[in-house]
């Protein structure tokens, strides 16, 4: 008989711990999503819905109605009006609701912003659209030197109370991990309502091209590498505060599942294996999963869920320093 | 009953969509928005009175739209069209058959000026005028609340009487002005359009269910007794009219008459003319009526069928002189139409309905608004005063001076007639900063909010950037019929600083006036600054002066360069016209009203503007301030010094037209055939540049990337030996020259400061950065106002020195070919333009022997639009020369110059053969080698000691040695250019350029390709590609781009190039020079990216270079030369696609925005353009990679 894949994230109950993680390329389309779903997802995360992005559009496409607009007797503007009137929620609001309609697996939302401010009350319409759940995607590189961490660290607290007021919806908080201390971080957001935390978010960084002298941006897609660092987050969090936890970034085959699980996520969030290689690559995340499990005798996937926590690993010390510590000292370089 | 507040095209728009099912469509100002209205109702699913949503389809012509509506209405469907000038002319022979075969339909005409002497896109009745012999009916609309009332009236007419409609009214000042109406509601349309007509209609209609014959052709047996079944029908017509217009009156209590007259019973001067300049000669006549002056109007709404019975009983019996005002002039004609019919009308009806007793009155007739000349009170009293004389003359015209067949009237201006207690205000403004925009909101506001009456007038120049609007606004108690600018403010703003130099702001301004100035600088400052003769006037008139830094207020809330919120809260602030308070939250309602649909953070933008405004509007207190004498209007002064340089007739006739005094020019000022000067764009000096290119002496590697890009030609390099710099002014900056042919020669750029637009293209394709700080470049942008004048004196000199040679330059090193000499430059295009460029090198590769027939569009509008042009001349006096004919006869335009210049060569040949001339001179000049610039000098120098020797001869007019003399220059080569947009060669000219193509003959085409229809707002045309958002394409465009280059491949004996000079421009000059040099046609499509693509014009070469990245855009050689050779013809040099095509269409908001609107048809859209693009990659790879052996094809030239 195969294992049980089965999971419970925010309260939500999962046939397995493979999510489709947020990223446009892959929800956008109703098509595309019913193909994830025909592959074995569990759930799916919504691609952001971006404040600063909604507000970008809205002024860029302000900005074209405007340009060379009202200026000459015979072209008043350049762009048929009316097309201009749909940049807001509602295109994604829509998305949210056609995607309920179409998909039987949960459809969690997701909200992306960096200050407190109107746009939390979308959480509620997305809640009306249909929304099983809302991932809150929190991240700003803050550059002002007179902003310190502490203030920072207060923005995020609020924005999440702020949108736990705005829904009864289960609401997880993806974050980046460069906080000072974040397993207090964790604490406080839990406090201000949080049900679960993804872990970590993942941004796109620049490069220089050095014959033309400018910075670009370059999409780099997660290896198994990346896994790491949520990897150790997981287990130092895992069973110390009320939250569920979700791992993404790096997960390529069922082996990073396994990981991942043992850390203490409930379920692993996946989006560079099938950016690579399409929707089917569940199927085989799930098998080999399944296969696993099955190898090593494992009834149930919830079994795994923090075996291997900080908590309950035999060696606790291993997710702290004196891990980096070892790391240095025991490694020899190649011969030349 | 509801009141909104709309334009004429509105009003109309508003009532025809209901009114119909079908609409066929074809882009023309000032008709184009009542298109355009339909269309964005129909995207919205709005239904028309029926319940049924309408089709519209665009055209590819108004010839092509009439036909359509023929045959909708044949095939039984409520049909109409939305046209003007030479496009209704296009329509004339359909209109015939609608008339013909008695077939109701109401076609909307925003009447215009036709193209004569030059185009105007402005109104008079030209247009309705030529075509009142079709049989059509013709109904004119005086206002804006007529437009719509007669729209609707015009269509029972037809219905019940069976004629075609045209529904005329007044192009911009109607089509255009913004005026308080009462709504037509849908209840009143159901009860006044017969439903019982509408089934006969579809009776009538074709069908195979009960097949008839139409459209046969008759034999001279019965043609005439067929054409004369028609009269019982023209004879009920205008009796149709009259009930319709009751029966309109009956619903709406709005009463009209085919002929209405108003004034006294006992008038005996009247006025008789139709259209917006009735409603100004009512408000006249009873100015004048109200001093006891005997004056009447008659308006006349029903044109054709004229009924001389009604018109005359209109009149009243005292009527002793008539003055008939046609708004166009027949040149020839025994006068001009309204006025022969109206003295038809007195010869045959006066007596019958009038009576033996009542004396024939004088009928005279004059010419007036021409064109939207303005058409004042005081112009209306001089043609009532003209009626008092003894012998009045006769065929006048009124409103300009006439100084050569002295035909005009003179007129007082202090004769004003506008309301007391009414707001006036007049805002000048740049179009790019938003003032027409929120004058437009203010009136919609004050005029849907309160009990006044509302106008708005807006007055646009020609020019695509930089251009100045000047803003009309009148508000009253009382309803506002003063179809003129305004006369006598209460209240100027004046939006742009810089204009206080170039404009009398304060004409007319009444004594205790409001001025609004948007200033840079402090009040006291800003005091000290005016022009001297302004805060002359200001103490004078005791006026009201605010000051506000509306810029800075804009730029801080987010709003950029968009000053228009913030100018209307001050104008709502100071101009008293609604409580202060009450003001602001209507435009704070109006705001979340207008941009609510555009989203929260357009609506916080504007809210955070409107909020700063008040704190930094301040009064500017001058009495406090010392008076300062001969401070101000420097900058004023220097332009008038610049102009005394120029050629008298741009100062004479020019230099007004740039100072808005073009109206005070008389006639003999104007050349009688219009044939203007070259070179006129260079006295202009705009000055409408924020910031400008400045040029890093240290960095520059002297590529020429950002003098080939700047479309406007004021970013110029030289190379010059160093001696000749010996005299430059200080800082005049120059680098030894890089290139080794220039070796010990000195290299400079300069910028001309005051014609730049500050598009900062150059800047965007400067490859040269500072090593250690990569934000420098070799060309980087600077405030243009402390550089202004340091770099006019180096660009004065920067011209003075010599040009490059261009037969010692090697046209194929981007860095030496652009130190060509331009002659095309300062256009009024846009800033950042994609087409000017093109052009701009076409005249530096071949300009001194360049005929250019250029189709009407952007191009036209930049290249021809007066007052200046930006083709100009070398030191020789050599240049480009350039005319206009049509939209659509562009190529056809272009082959004539080519047949002629191919004659005038043979005829010059057969005359060399027959005179006595030396013999090696002749063999020299039959056997020229022309190929290449050396080649052609030399030619020049031939022909020039041949012109000498045949001035020597018998020069005797008709002699042989005259007649050669005559057409000797066509013996150095011409190169003949039809130049375009998309519009043109893949539309409506497409039928032409396909013949011209298959001719053989020397030509060359240029394709200035933006994908759309820039000119008159960006409507798709054939060239938009798939997924495109445009007008008439709100939902993407559906069809794929048509491979115009592919179709002129297949004759194979046409060279075609397609090019993207921001993808690679050296291709571009190789495909120019090849183009040229081919003995045939040749077709160059030229990729131009526009403002219709809704992206920054700075970044225009990065979108050519990501639509050719994408394999959009391919670049590709065609040259039959090569099948000659035996060699493959097509060359692609393109390469592969790297880039998805989806990315970089998300690049560009006309894609981008449909995946707001219809995310999933975007992406179905986006699907099967890449599906095409691959296919078209794959079929022109294996084209290009056939093996081709020598072939008898095909160099179709059929050289003479």
């Amino acid at each position: 008989m195969s294992p049980d894949l089965s999971t419970t994230y925010l309260g939500l109950e999962l046939r397995s711990p493979l999510v489709v993680g947020a990223a446009a390329p892959l929800s956008e389309d109703i098509d595309q999503l019913m193909a994830l779903e025909q592959a074995g997802a569990a759930a799916v995360v919504l691609h952001s819905l971006f404040e600063e992005q909604i507000e970008r559009d809205q002024l860029d496409l302000h900005q074209m109605g405007m340009q060379g607009a009202e200026s000459y007797g015979e072209a008043l503007s350049y762009v048929p009006e009316q097309a201009l009137f749909h940049v807001g929620y509602d295109l994604y609001l829509n998305h949210v609701s056609e995607a309920r309609e179409r998909l039987s697996i949960p459809v969690i939302a997701s909200l992306n912003g960096t200050s407190p401010g109107s746009w939390v009350r979308c959480a509620r319409q997305l809640e009306d659209a249909g929304a099983q759940a809302i991932e809150l995607n929190l991240y700003a590189i803050p550059t002002d030197p007179d902003l310190s961490s502490a203030a920072i660290e207060n923005q995020v607290e609020e924005v999440v109370a702020e949108v736990r007021a705005e829904v009864k919806l289960p609401l997880a908080v993806k974050l980046g991990p460069f906080f000072t201390n974040f397993s207090a971080m964790a604490r406080r957001l839990a406090a201000a309502g949080a049900d679960g935390l993804v872990l970590f978010n993942r941004f796109y960084q620049p490069d220089i091209d050095i014959e033309t002298l400018e910075v670009r941006p370059n999409l780099l897609l997660s290896t198994p590498h990346d896994l790491r660092l949520p990897l150790r987050w997981i287990a130092l969090l895992h069973g110390r505060h009320p939250l569920d936890l979700a791992a993404t970034s790096g997960v390529q085959r069922g082996t990073d599942v396994v990981r991942l699980l043992m850390a203490g996520a409930c379920v692993t969030q996946i989006v560079a294996a099938l950016l690579r290689h399409g929707p089917q690559r569940l199927a085989v995340i799930e098998a080999e999963l399944s296969q696993w499990l099955e190898d090593h005798d494992h009834a149930t996937a919830r079994e795994l869920i923090g075996c291997m926590s900080q908590q309950r690993c035999p060696d606790p010390s291993e997710y702290e320093r004196a891990q980096y510590m070892r790391a240095i000292q025991t490694f020899h370089p190649m011969a030349p | 009953m509801s009141t909104l507040t709309i334009d004429g095209n509105e009003a109309t728009a508003r009532v025809s969509y209901r009114l119909n099912e079908v609409i066929a469509l074809y882009p023309i100002t000032p008709a184009s928005p009542m298109g355009e209205w339909a269309d964005a109702w129909r995207s919205e699913g709005r239904p028309n009175l029926w319940g049924t949503v309408p089709e519209i389809v665009e055209l590819q012509s108004e010839a092509g739209a009439a036909g359509t509506v023929h045959g909708a209405l044949q095939a039984g469907s409520l049909t109409t069209t939305f046209t003007a000038s030479q496009g209704l002319l296009l329509m004339i022979p359909n209109l015939y058959k609608l008339a013909g075969e008695l077939t109701p339909a109401v076609l909307h005409v925003a009447a215009r000026s036709l193209a004569a002497q030059g185009l105007s896109i402005f109104g008079d009745h030209s247009d309705v005028m030529a075509v009142r012999g079709t049989g059509c009916a013709i109904l004119c609309a005086n206002n804006v609340q007529e437009a719509g009332d007669l729209a609707a009236i015009a269509t029972r007419a037809s219905l019940h009487s069976r004629l075609p409609f045209l529904h005329m009214f007044d192009g911009f000042r109607t089509s255009h002005e913004i005026q308080k109406v009462e709504a037509i509601e849908d209840e009143v349309l159901r009860q006044l359009i017969p439903e019982q007509a509408i089934a006969a209609h579809r009776q009538r209609a074709l069908s195979p269910d009960h097949p008839v014959l139409r459209g046969t052709a008759q034999n001279p047996d019965v043609y005439f007794q067929a054409r004369e079944t028609v009269n019982r029908f023209y004879d009920a017509a205008p009796a149709v009219v009259a009930e319709a217009m009751d029966a309109f009156a009956a619903l709406t209590g709005r009463a009209y008459a085919p002929y209405d007259y108003v004034g006294p019973a006992d008038a005996e001067r009247v006025l008789v003319l139709m259209g917006s300049g009735c409603e100004t000669a009512v408000e006249t006549a009873e100015a004048l009526q109200a001093n006891g002056e005997k004056v009447g109007v008659l308006k006349v709404r029903l044109y054709r069928p004229f009924s001389n019975a009604r018109l005359i009983q209109a009149l009243p019996a005292s009527t002793r002189a008539i003055a008939v005002l046609d708004r166009c002039k027949e040149p020839g004609a025994g006068g001009e139409p309204l006025y022969l019919d109206v003295v038809a009308a007195v010869a045959e009806e006066w007596e019958r309905q009038h009576g033996g007793g009542a004396p024939l009155p004088r009928v005279v007739g004059g010419r007036y608004g021409l064109s939207s000349k303005e058409f004042t009170p005081a112009m209306v009293k001089a043609v009532f005063d003209h009626l008092c004389g003894e012998d009045p003359l006769n065929h006048f015209t009124v409103g300009i001076h006439d100084d050569l067949t002295h035909r005009s009237l003179p007129w007082e201006d202090g004769f004003v007639t506008e309301a007391p207690g009414e707001v006036r205000a007049v805002f000048y403004g740049l179009g790019s900063d938003g003032t027409v925009g929120a004058n437009k909101s203010t009136i919609k506001i004050i005029g849907e909010s309160t009990d006044l009456h509302a106008q708005g007038y807006f007055v646009y120049d020609s020019k695509k950037s930089g251009s100045v609007t000047v803003s009309h606004l009148r508000f009253g108690p009382r309803p506002i019929r003063s179809t003129y600018l305004i006369q006598r403010p209460t209240l100027v703003a004046c939006h742009q600083w810089d204009f206080l130099g170039r404009f009398d702001l304060l004409a007319g301004l009444e004594t205790g006036g409001i001025l609004l100035l948007n200033s840079p600088y402090p009040a006291a400052e800003s005091w000290r600054r005016l022009p001297e003769a302004m805060r002359t006037t200001i103490r004078a008139k005791q006026l009201k002066v605010w000051i506000i830094n509306a810029s800075q207020v804009a730029m801080e809330a987010g709003m950029g360069f968009h000053i228009n919120t913030v100018m209307q809260a001050c104008f709502f602030a100071v101009s008293g016209v609604l409580p202060r308070e009450e003001a602001i939250e209507r435009i704070r309602t109006a705001i979340v009203k207008t941009y609510g649909r555009k989203g929260e953070a357009v609506v916080a933008m504007n809210l955070r503007a409107l909020d700063a405004s008040l704190d930094h509007l301040e009064e500017l207190a001058y009495a406090d301030l010392p008076i300062v004498l001969g401070e101000g209007g420097l900058e004023l002064a220097a332009s008038d010094e610049r102009l005394a340089a120029a050629p008298a007739f741009v100062r004479d006739v020019i230099a007004p037209m740039l100072e808005r005094r073009g109206d005070e020019l008389p006639v003999s000022a104007l050349p009688c055939d219009g044939t203007f000067p070259v070179g006129t764009s260079r006295w202009e000096k705009r000055n409408i540049a924020e910031s400008i290119p400045v040029w890093e002496d240290d960095l520059c590697v002297q590529c020429g990337k950002c003098v080939m890009v700047c479309p406007h030609a004021v970013i110029r390099a030289k190379v010059v030996e160093p001696g000749a710099l010996a005299t430059a002014p200080e800082g005049f900056r120059r680098a030894p020259a890089r290139d080794h042919d220039f070796e010990g020669q000195t290299f400079t750029i300069q910028v001309g400061a005051e014609d730049c637009t500050g598009c900062a293209l150059c800047v965007e394709v400067c490859p040269a950065r500072d090593r250690t700080e990569p934000k420098r470049k070799a060309i980087n942008m600077a405030p243009q106002r402390p550089l202004r004048e340091q770099a006019r004196g180096h660009w004065d000199f920067f011209l003075s020195l010599p040009e490059a040679p261009c037969a010692a330059l090697n046209l194929r090193k981007i860095g030496q070919q652009q130190l060509q000499q331009p002659l095309f430059e300062f256009s009024g295009a846009c800033g950042g333009c994609g087409e000017t460029p093109y052009l701009k090198l076409a005249t530096q590769l071949f300009g001194d022997r360049m005929m250019i027939a250029n189709a009407t569009g952007c191009s036209s509008i930049y290249g021809g639009n007066l007052p200046t042009t930006p083709w100009t001349t070398n030191a020789e006096g050599r240049g480009p020369s350039w005319s206009n004919s049509l939209f659509e006869d562009n190529a056809e335009f272009g082959f004539g110059m080519r047949v002629a210049v191919d004659q005038q060569r043979q005829m010059a040949g057969e005359l060399l053969s027959l005179l006595a001339l030396p013999a090696k001179l002749v063999e020299a000049i039959l056997g020229a080698d022309q190929s290449d610039e050396a080649g052609i000098f030399a030619q020049r120098q031939r022909v020039a000691q041949l012109k000498t020797l045949l001035q020597e001869q018998d020069a005797a007019s008709g002699s042989p040695a005259a007649r050669l003399l005559s057409v000797a220059d066509a013996l150095v080569k011409r190169s003949v250019w039809l130049v375009g947009g998309d519009g043109w060669a893949y539309d409506i000219g497409f039928g032409g350029l396909d013949h011209v193509l298959a001719s053989g003959r020397d030509v060359n085409a240029l394709v200035l390709d933006t994908e759309v229809y820039s000119n008159t707002g960006g409507q798709a045309s054939k060239a938009t590609p798939r997924a495109a958002v445009a007008k008439f394409a709100a939902a993407g465009k559906a069809a794929p781009k048509k491979d115009l280059g592919l179709m002129a491949m297949t004759y194979g004996s046409v060279y075609v190039a397609s090019v993207a000079m921001g993808a690679r421009d050296e291709h571009t000059v190789r495909a120019f020079l090849e183009a040229e040099s081919y003995p045939g046609p040749s077709l160059i499509i030229a990729y131009s990216h526009c403002i219709a693509h809704g992206i920054t014009m700075a970044r225009g070469m990065a979108h050519q270079q990501a639509a050719v990245d994408s394999g959009r855009w391919l670049l590709y050689r065609y040259d039959p030369r090569r099948a000659e050779r035996g060699e493959n013809p097509l060359q692609l040099d393109s390469r592969a696609p790297s880039r998805p095509l989806a990315e970089t269409m998300a690049e560009e908001n006309r894609f981008r925005m449909l995946r707001f609107s219809q995310p999933q048809l975007a992406r179905q859209l986006e699907r099967q353009a890449q599906q095409e693009l691959d296919r078209r990659w794959g079929l022109y790879r294996a084209l290009a990679s056939q093996d081709c052996g020598p072939t008898a094809t095909t160099t179709g030239a059929t050289q003479p």
